[in-house]
């Protein structure tokens, strides 16, 4: 299955090695911030909205 | 319906919820699908042998790094001139995803050149113009994270992008402007005599299609958190105010 890559095979293998880790990092690394960013703002909300049920009532 | 209708943030965190799903699996399928076809299943290069499998990654990341930057010029000249704070907080997520791309291009070009060219690293036109780009791009985070007015912090990145936008230019073309160096010119062209082979042509385009898709869901879903990152700071000077 593993191509022949020959003398090059480091040369190869290290640029898809560090490639796929870089983008494999911007990815998780907007999907967590994603997922943090919208934990807080929705608490936030929540707040607002208490402290305004909290006025009212 | 207008596309103005998307400088609305609801509307367009609503909307991109609705798109992101299906952009981010094609983007994956046909990344891997690009990927795989070029790593496992194309022949070697007569001359560059096994290296020729770097330009699966290298050509499409030197693209996008490009394009990226071409969406964030846009995208804040829609600022400059109508004042949507989407576009601003579009262009500020697509930086680190065009600085990722970036890196990427320089890596693997360095890595592929010390085989051919006998050298990491040359200060060629277009590797020159490259590497001031990934300063650029690095500049222009920093920029926005060094001023906490978030519309100030809009006007002056959008005038650095407007500046970047030179060495983009330059990227693409500096081997047409100077006719000189160790990089050489496109390998990819509508003209069929000049364009590389299909056998790596068809894995590469699928390849290009994957870093587009994946470019356009990750400025979806990061233009959503800034969106969400701009109310949240919103809320908290209410909360701090009252």
């Amino acid at each position: 299955m593993m191509p022949d890559l020959g003398k090059y095979a480091g040369t190869v293998l290290s640029a898809y090695g560090i490639s796929l880790a870089l983008l494999l990092g911007i990815v998780v690394l907007s999907v967590v911030q994603a997922r943090r960013m919208r934990r807080r703002l929705d608490a936030a909300e929540n707040r607002r909205l208490g402290a305004q049920e909290g006025k009212r009532g | 319906m207008s596309i103005w209708e998307y400088a609305n943030p609801v509307k367009f965190i609503a909307t991109s919820d609705k798109v992101l799903p299906w952009v981010a699996g094609l983007a994956a399928l046909a990344l891997a699908g690009g990927l795989i076809w070029g790593f496992f299943f194309t022949p070697e290069d007569y001359r560059q042998g096994s290296t020729v499998k770097i330009f699966y990654l290298h050509v499409p990341a030197a693209m996008m790094a490009i394009n990226a930057w071409a969406m964030m010029l846009v995208a804040s000249l829609i600022w400059i001139v109508r004042r949507h704070h989407v576009s601003a907080l579009a262009a500020k997520a697509a930086a680190p995803v065009g600085v990722t791309f970036t890196l990427i291009a320089l890596v693997t070009g360095a890595i592929w050149g010390q085989p051919m060219w006998g050298t990491w690293w040359a200060w060629d036109p277009r590797l020159t113009s490259f590497l001031i780009l990934f300063l650029f791009y690095l500049g222009y985070m920093a920029l926005w994270q060094a001023i906490e007015n978030p519309d100030t912090a809009a006007d002056l990145t959008a005038v650095l992008c407007l500046v970047g936008s030179v060495f983009a230019i330059l990227s693409r073309y500096a081997v047409n402007f100077w006719n000189q160096g160790l990089h050489q010119g496109a390998s990819l062209s509508m003209d069929a005599e000049e364009n590389v082979a299909d056998v790596f042509w068809y894995p590469a385009l699928v390849a290009i299609v994957g870093f587009v898709l994946l470019f356009v869901a990750l400025v979806l879903l990061r233009t959503q958190t800034e969106i969400r990152r701009r109310r949240l700071h919103t809320l908290e000077m209410r909360e701090r105010m009252g």
